[in-house]
């Protein structure tokens, strides 16, 4: 049973990884972008989600308020500061978006405070779902789980079905040619961004109640949407889902499953230290295993 | 009959859906140039890719100077004598032609895990380069950065930086590529005094200057050779008129 | 190939390195050796990095951790009684290049985007690594009981140390200015340029790189041990990403690629950090954007500026 509950709560860390991952990896293949503000915007979902929870007691407002928000500072972030970097090589990109996390970083401990913010599951889901029988999981995390298996089915249905998702994958393969047809690339970029913003604010606005809200939480799970994306294939939406929901269970079982795993064989006390060491190096091992085979990712997107 | 220089047996290679080498089979005898013709499209420099080692081919083996080399990177394969030029120009724009060639010098000359000795004063490096450039005409250009180059002349650096290696056999990508009337008709008279002491493999559109300078001629069009052999019988061969030299017929 | 203007500029400017300690003293300021000090090493640190970013093209984000494994080569085995120097700072550099070997030889096989994310995981890992191990202090960091054992050169001494830094920074640019220069330089720096035409003339341009990982990692190692020295204190924060940042931008900041830019970088750097952070305790939230601009307009470095500056190393 135990492992049945850390199988969905990796499952659940997996769907927040996606929710990141699809954004970055999308702007990444569409636009050439590499966005490490990436994860301020999450941050800042949380942030504004919490602070909203606090004003209006009411968690649907706070969260369509912190989504809409985010999503508006994410557009400005891109007229004023991104759209300058499009043409720019990587190296230019990173500096400038490392710059942004400053910014962002200091800017929130400005208005709240280092100190880690509290939220706390809206009432309606503080409860526990029976799933099967004998197996109690958090109303919350089941509902994560849907929204974020909900967000794969919309984005494959748009990237597949639709003219928009057409376009995206036209452009990904071969910008230049898209413009060259009529397209208004400009546009179609700062769509792509946008959507890539809401998923990231989505995670945020999820994220407040069950992970440590504070400046800096952005770049904490960036860094493994990162691992995501790299073990996925960047620019794959199909490879950050396969991507996230390997690197969430790796990660949540190793993390639950490790240390009492050692103890028995080094002893309690190494396996103190052992265990967490090694939980937490296991998703970049993993990333290590996977480049070793096949350096492009899992499912490499062809480029044009 | 000794074996061929090159070798080619069953090549192909796919990129997603397009398949661009559909079971290639070549052979070039040692001292003979062989141009690969074709229509746009064809699969020619994605062909000269993987017989350079820079595209890894999905099936098929290449033999060259008598060993199997298809595991061979592109580096290791410059080391058995295979050289290579682009069809869009790759040089070292902000380094001088001659450092351009030493460079190519330099790869040929041991290993370069050195730390201490500054490469520009190796005479052992600037002599041979020099001796390059003279070959192809750039003697007097030497110390002009080579992004300064007029188009030809970058097209005849690459042929010096090439032949700087000592090879065997030179892969030429369309070396006449963007040239005007009277640099082409140089690059012509320089891969005619090359002939002689080397082998060439050369991917040309220009068909003046594939008559002019082919022993054999082999038509690769969708990914496959549909013929080779000598000029004449090329130019006469039915098929090959209507896959590519038709396209002009068709035109008038 | 130094330019007379470059070479008038970097005498003037390590004169005026040299006179610090001096200025200090006659005006009752140690404050400023430490600054001063801290600014040469974390020049180490940046001059590492340039051998890879600007001179090898090679945009790696997780720099900060080879800092960390000298810095724990160093504190570690004087918490269990070993402080010779010697064995030490060998052991920091070795640590470091070990690690930037394993690194390097996954890593490397990617470019572009990837390598740059790669390189960022791994050294998170490093980081993550440092906290959960208790034994070594864990989140808070361990203290260095004493500096590292040189026999007669005393580091306790300020002034002492401050002259070893500097020395040690002198030398360092000097190997690395004939090293620039060398074969292994040019094949680095032609690497970068064009690396496809690299490979078709016979370079085997992987093991370069590496090397070049290899050798940034082993320096990065020997400025994480003179940082540990520095601050008497080690934490695992020393090998943050965020880090690794601060240090690419000393890098761009004073000049990527002319080996002596990124000194000036992390003076420059540093500095600002000083009287920011005396101005406001969310001096960041200044920085940030001051960073993007710098990046949008101000892309080739203060080093340009300098008389002799737009030599290349």
């Amino acid at each position: 049973m135990l492992v049945l509950e850390q199988c969905l709560n990796g499952l659940q860390f997996g769907v927040m990884l996606f929710l990141m991952a699809a954004g970055l990896t999308l702007v990444f293949g569409i636009m050439n972008l590499v966005n490490l503000a990436h994860g301020s915007l999450y941050m800042v979902g949380a942030y504004l989600a919490t602070a909203a929870l606090g004003r209006t007691g009411s968690f649907l407002i706070a969260a369509v308020f912190a989504l809409v928000a985010t999503l508006a500072i994410g557009m400005l972030v891109e007229v004023v500061a991104l759209r300058t970097l499009y043409e720019r090589d990587h190296l230019d990109q990173v500096l400038a978006t490392f710059g942004l996390i400053l910014f962002f970083n200091e800017a929130v401990a400005i208005v709240w405070g280092r100190a880690a913010l509290f939220t706390t599951v809206p009432r309606a889901l503080s409860g526990f779902v029976e799933l099967l029988p004998g197996l109690r999981y958090p109303a919350y995390r089941a509902v994560i789980i849907l929204v974020g298996l909900a967000v794969a089915g919309l984005l494959y249905v748009v990237v597949s079905h639709t003219r928009l998702g057409m376009l995206i994958r036209a452009g990904a393969s071969n910008r230049t040619m898209l413009a060259a047809l009529g397209v208004n690339v400009r546009l179609l970029y700062t769509v792509v961004f946008g959507f890539g913003a809401a998923l990231a604010a989505l995670g945020g606005v999820m994220a407040g109640p069950i992970y440590t809200v504070l400046p800096g939480m952005g770049e904490e799970i960036l860094i493994q949407v990162f691992v995501v994306i790299v073990i996925g294939g960047i620019g794959s939406i199909r490879g950050a889902l396969v991507g996230a929901v390997v690197v969430g269970m790796v990660d949540t079982l190793g993390r639950a499953f490790l240390k009492p795993a050692l103890s028995s064989t080094l002893g309690p006390s190494a396996a103190d230290s052992a265990g967490p060491a090694l939980a937490s190096m296991l998703i970049y091992i993993l990333m290590a295993a996977v480049l070793y085979f096949r350096p492009q990712g899992l499912f490499p997107a062809a480029r044009g | 009959m000794a074996e061929p220089l090159l070798s080619v047996r069953g090549l192909r290679k796919r990129f997603g859906g397009l398949v661009a080498t559909d079971g290639v089979d070549l052979d070039v005898v040692e001292g003979e140039t062989l141009a690969i013709i074709g229509p746009n499209g064809a699969g020619k420099t994605t062909l000269i890719g993987q017989l350079a080692g820079s595209v890894r081919p999905d099936a098929g083996t290449i033999r060259f100077g008598g060993a199997d080399v298809t595991a061979l990177s592109d580096s290791a394969r410059s080391h058995r004598g295979l050289a290579r030029s682009f069809q869009v120009t790759s040089i070292f724009r902000d380094l001088t032609a001659l450092d351009n060639v030493a460079l190519a010098v330099q790869a040929h000359d041991g290993h370069s895990f050195r730390f201490w000795r500054p490469a520009r004063g190796e005479a052992a490096l600037r002599e041979p380069a020099r001796a390059a450039l003279v070959r192809v005409g750039l003697g007097e250009r030497a110390d002009v950065p080579a992004g300064t180059l007029a188009h030809g002349e970058q097209r005849q650096l690459e042929i010096a930086m090439a032949l700087a290696t000592r090879p065997r056999l030179l892969l030429l990508d369309e070396p006449v590529a963007g040239m005007g009337v009277e640099e082409s008709q140089r690059m012509v008279g320089l891969l005619r005094e090359l002939r002689g002491s080397h082998t060439l493999v050369l991917v040309e559109h220009d068909m003046d200057v594939v008559f002019a300078l082919a022993d054999r001629i082999a038509v690769l069009v969708y990914g496959r050779v549909i013929a080779s052999g000598a000029p004449e019988a090329i130019r006469l061969d039915p098929e090959v008129r209507r896959a590519y030299l038709g396209e002009e017929v068709t035109q008038r | 190939m130094r330019s007379r203007a470059q070479a008038w500029t970097l005498t003037v400017g390590f004169l005026a390195l040299a006179l610090v300690p001096v200025a200090a003293a006659l005006t009752h300021q140690p404050f400023y050796l430490d600054l001063f000090r801290r600014m040469m090493i974390f020049a180490i640190a940046a001059v590492s990095l340039d051998l890879i970013l600007g001179f090898g093209g090679m945009v790696s984000f997780g720099h900060a951790a080879y800092l960390g494994i000298g810095a724990y080569a160093v504190a570690i085995p004087a918490f269990y009684g070993i402080e010779s120097g010697l064995v030490q700072w060998t052991l920091a550099m070795a640590l470091a290049g070990l690690a930037a070997l394993v690194i390097g030889a996954v890593s490397l096989r990617t470019s572009g985007v990837s390598f740059i994310m790669i390189t960022l995981a791994f050294a998170q890992m490093l980081y993550y690594l440092g906290i959960s191990i208790n034994a070594w202090g864990a989140d808070d960091g361990m203290r260095l009981a004493r500096r590292s054992a040189f026999g007669p050169v005393d580091l306790a001494n300020p002034y002492v140390f401050y002259y070893v830094v500097l020395g040690l920074l002198v030398v360092l640019l000097a190997l690395g200015h004939r090293l620039i220069h060398a074969r292994f330089g040019v094949v680095i720096s032609a690497a970068r340029s064009n690396e496809p035409r690299m490979r078709a003339i016979g370079f085997a341009t992987f093991r370069y790189k590496l090397a070049a990982f290899v050798i940034a990692g082993a320096v990065g190692g020997l400025a994480g041990a003179l940082l540990t020295n520095q601050t008497e204190y080690l934490t695992p924060s020393y090998m943050h990403w965020t880090r690794s940042g601060d240090i690419m931008v000393m890098v761009i900041l004073g000049g990527m690629g002319t080996l002596f830019g990124p000194v000036l970088g992390a003076i420059v750097f540093l500095l600002l950090e000083d009287l920011l952070s005396a101005w406001t305790v969310h001096w960041q939230v200044v920085l940030g954007p001051l960073l993007v601009l710098v990046v949008l307009y101000a892309r080739s470095g203060l080093y340009g500026l300098l008389p002799g500056g737009t030599h290349r190393g």
